[in-house]
């Protein structure tokens, strides 16, 4: 269960959210939509631990832990997991080296005993099978070179190594082709489980319609300013979001029905 | 004591021993040299080249041997056990030539492999004349070229015949210690047209002693031939290192430089290429990594003075504490040397708020049709890569120490031979902290 109270945050001075309250129950998957500077990014960095932002007040508990206390990699290791919108490039760094060393460290959180290279490879080249992905991307550096889509591909590849209790994913959909998208909408339905959750941070519902969200929240302004079920989505895709008032608030003409 | 009177007086005592003694036109060579020295002196910051590294120092610095824990068989032993190929195993030991140490294997006919002091004993005509242009050549260089001229001992003759391809690498090392608190080395390579080989100059640590290693190494790279040339310059952090690579490149000579820095407590490396014929090409790779109070300096320059010839530079720096790490590339374009295509990087990462580094291109082009790029950055470790590193499980530390490490992988990338490759890269984890993790990791996956 994670729990989002009031949340502010800033980077340089200027607040971007603004006192942002969501609940997301384990074994569900909330969307997040709105606007571009709305704060849907910002909100995925403060809650994998970004330390450029400044949290101004608010907190964030997760299955009962103070999640804002942790650094970013006891978040990661605990099984927070965000799939970048921009996934960095680290030339120098093979991907084989880089996943090993991910999946280790939370096998060692969770005393599992690390893999050996052997275990690993076969491991890593089965998922990427899953995801679409050759293999030569094992032996090249870190997203060096990689399209948008194999980016994107090799942070599935990623999340379904370290399977995560709380994935958050932050605009994935973002210069995706169809079938690219498809392949990351598989990857996150095979996570699907009573005990994860998952965050969906998207402009458009097109990947809305191949992963079905229990909830659809809409942020503006650096706050949830509606709420409701699938059909949300559908809303704002035919009205878009200029229904949203200077203040962020609803202002007359928004879509009707849903909770407020 | 260095100071400059006392080289001239040992010179004096020691001239009769020099090797090539009963030569007079090396004596008159040495001779000149030592003068020229005198004159000069050491070189310090009034000089343009040596902005950022004075030698000022070297008038009050006293050289010992003691602490020179070296066994020359041991280093040697360990070294070998690196190559998976025999290769053919040139020794030195405080400046001469360690026979009992040294393991050539067979030459191919036209290939000759033999110490400098040897060269001059038998000295031929031909020889006689390479290596009297080799040390007439001092005069291009700075003092410290004049100081080795005068009294190098020892160094590596290597000729190759016409069109010899030379299979198994040369390797070239030096070891400080014994009783000599310096040595002047001077290696010459005569590749003649069509020849390849590859070789590689050691200076291993050889302990904690205040020692001075001044080199002077010449390659005369004929037309169309393929040098490889890596430098793996490992000495004790109390070592004084001043060298210099001098090559000319006839009509289609490739050549590959390495250099990789990672001692002492100052190290000077010049490095200079001259295009003599067109359609040459050099490749200046160089890495360093600097931490305490050390420095490094690498002055580099290209010659081209001939048509549609293609140099590529990269230089990376890891510095470290205090540490300052110096970059200097000098890309000289003649009036004539149309179509000429350079290309010179320095990348700087520092690794503390003291550390410092300064990378400077010095661009002359007097040719119109040229194509002509540099670059050079100083700074830290990058702020998103290190947090997706750390979203993804990696604590900050072991984050820090990778990022580090493949920072300086790019240069490691550009060592054509694996075996070469695995050494340097071995050396450069020896040098950062948190290696042992990530040299196990990278072993593994390699």
């Amino acid at each position: 269960m994670l729990e989002i109270n009031d949340l502010k945050a800033s980077i340089d001075g200027k607040a971007i959210l603004k006192g942002l309250n969501l609940n997301v129950k384990d074994g569900e998957v909330h969307a997040i939509m709105g606007p571009n500077g709305s704060g849907k990014s910002t909100l995925a960095q403060v809650l994998a631990g970004r330390d450029t932002y400044q949290v101004e007040g608010g907190s964030v508990t997760w299955n009962g832990v103070d999640l804002l206390a942790l650094p970013a990699e006891e978040r990661a290791r605990a099984g927070l997991f965000l799939a970048f919108q921009y996934p960095v490039e680290i030339p120098g760094v093979s991907n084989a080296y880089f996943l090993k060393a991910a999946v280790n460290a939370t096998r060692r959180h969770r005393g599992l005993p690390e893999f050996d290279a052997f275990d690993f490879l076969a491991r890593v080249k089965a998922e990427m099978k899953a995801v679409g992905m050759k293999e030569e991307f094992l032996y090249r550096s870190v997203n060096e070179g990689f399209s948008g889509g194999e980016k994107k591909r090799n942070e599935m590849l990623q999340m379904s190594l370290l399977e995560p209790k709380l994935a958050i994913l932050d605009e994935t959909d973002s210069g995706l082709d169809i079938d690219a998208l498809k392949i990351v909408a598989e990857g996150v339905n095979r996570l699907r489980s009573p005990e994860r959750s998952l965050i969906v941070i998207t402009h458009y519902q097109r990947l809305l319609d191949y992963i079905v969200p229990d909830q659809v929240h809409v942020l503006a302004k650096g706050r949830i300013v509606r709420s409701g079920g699938r059909e949300l989505a559908l809303e704002l895709e035919e009205q878009g979001y200029g229904w949203i008032g200077e203040g962020g608030d609803a202002a007359a003409g928004a879509p009707a029905g849903g909770p407020r | 004591m260095s100071a400059v009177a006392s080289w001239a007086a040992d010179f004096k005592a020691r001239a009769p021993a020099l090797p090539g003694a009963n030569l007079p036109w090396l004596a008159a060579l040495r001779k000149r040299a030592i003068d020229r020295f005198g004159a000069e002196g050491w070189p310090t910051r009034r000089k343009e080249n040596w902005h950022h590294t004075s030698l000022a120092f070297m008038e009050e610095q006293v050289f010992s041997a003691t602490g020179t824990h070296a066994d020359p068989a041991a280093i040697v032993a360990r070294l070998r056990a690196g190559e998976t190929t025999p290769g053919h195993w040139l020794v030195f030991v405080a400046g001469h030539h360690a026979p009992a140490l040294s393991a050539i294997g067979a030459l191919p006919a036209g290939a000759r492999l033999i110490s400098l002091a040897d060269a001059l004993a038998q000295a031929d005509d031909a020889t006689a004349s390479a290596i009297e242009q080799t040390f007439g050549s001092s005069d291009d260089g700075d003092s410290p070229a004049a100081l080795n001229a005068a009294f190098a001992t020892d160094g590596a003759f290597i000729h190759l015949a016409r069109g010899l391809a030379l299979e198994e690498t040369i390797h070239l090392v030096f070891i400080a210690g014994a009783d000599e608190a310096s040595r002047h080395l001077r290696n010459l390579v005569v590749a003649e047209a069509g020849s390849r080989a590859t070789i590689v100059e050691h200076y291993p640590d050889s302990g904690d002693a205040a020692t001075l290693t001044n080199v002077v190494t010449r390659i005369d790279a004929g037309a169309d031939t393929n040098i490889s040339h890596l430098k793996l310059q490992q000495e004790g952090e109390l070592a004084t290192h001043i060298a210099r690579l001098d090559t000319q490149q006839a009509r289609g000579a490739a050549l590959a430089s390495h250099s990789l820095s990672f001692g002492a407590r100052l190290a000077r490396h010049d490095i200079c290429t001259r295009f003599d014929g067109e359609g040459g090409e050099v490749l200046l790779n160089g890495l360093y990594h600097v931490d305490g109070r050390r420095h490094v300096d690498h002055q580099t320059r290209i010659e081209h003075a001939s048509p549609r010839c293609n140099s590529r530079e990269f230089y990376r720096g890891l510095v470290d504490d205090n540490a300052r790490g110096v970059f200097a590339g000098r890309i000289i374009v003649a009036q004539d040397a149309q179509r000429s295509d350079a290309m010179q990087r320095c990348d700087n990462l520092l690794l503390s708020r003291q550390a410092e580094a300064d990378a400077r291109p010095e661009l002359e082009i007097y040719a119109d049709d040229v194509k002509c790029a540099h670059g050079a950055t100083v700074g830290q470790i990058d702020d998103d890569s290190l947090f997706y590193l750390r979203s993804r499980g990696l604590d900050e530390l072991h984050a820090r120490h990778l990022l580090t490490y493949a920072f300086a992988a790019e240069a490691l990338a550009r060592i054509e031979l694996p075996t070469l490759r695995q050494r340097a890269r071995e050396a450069l984890l020896a040098r950062l902290p948190g290696a042992d993790a990530l040299g196990e990791m990278l072993e593994e996956l390699a």
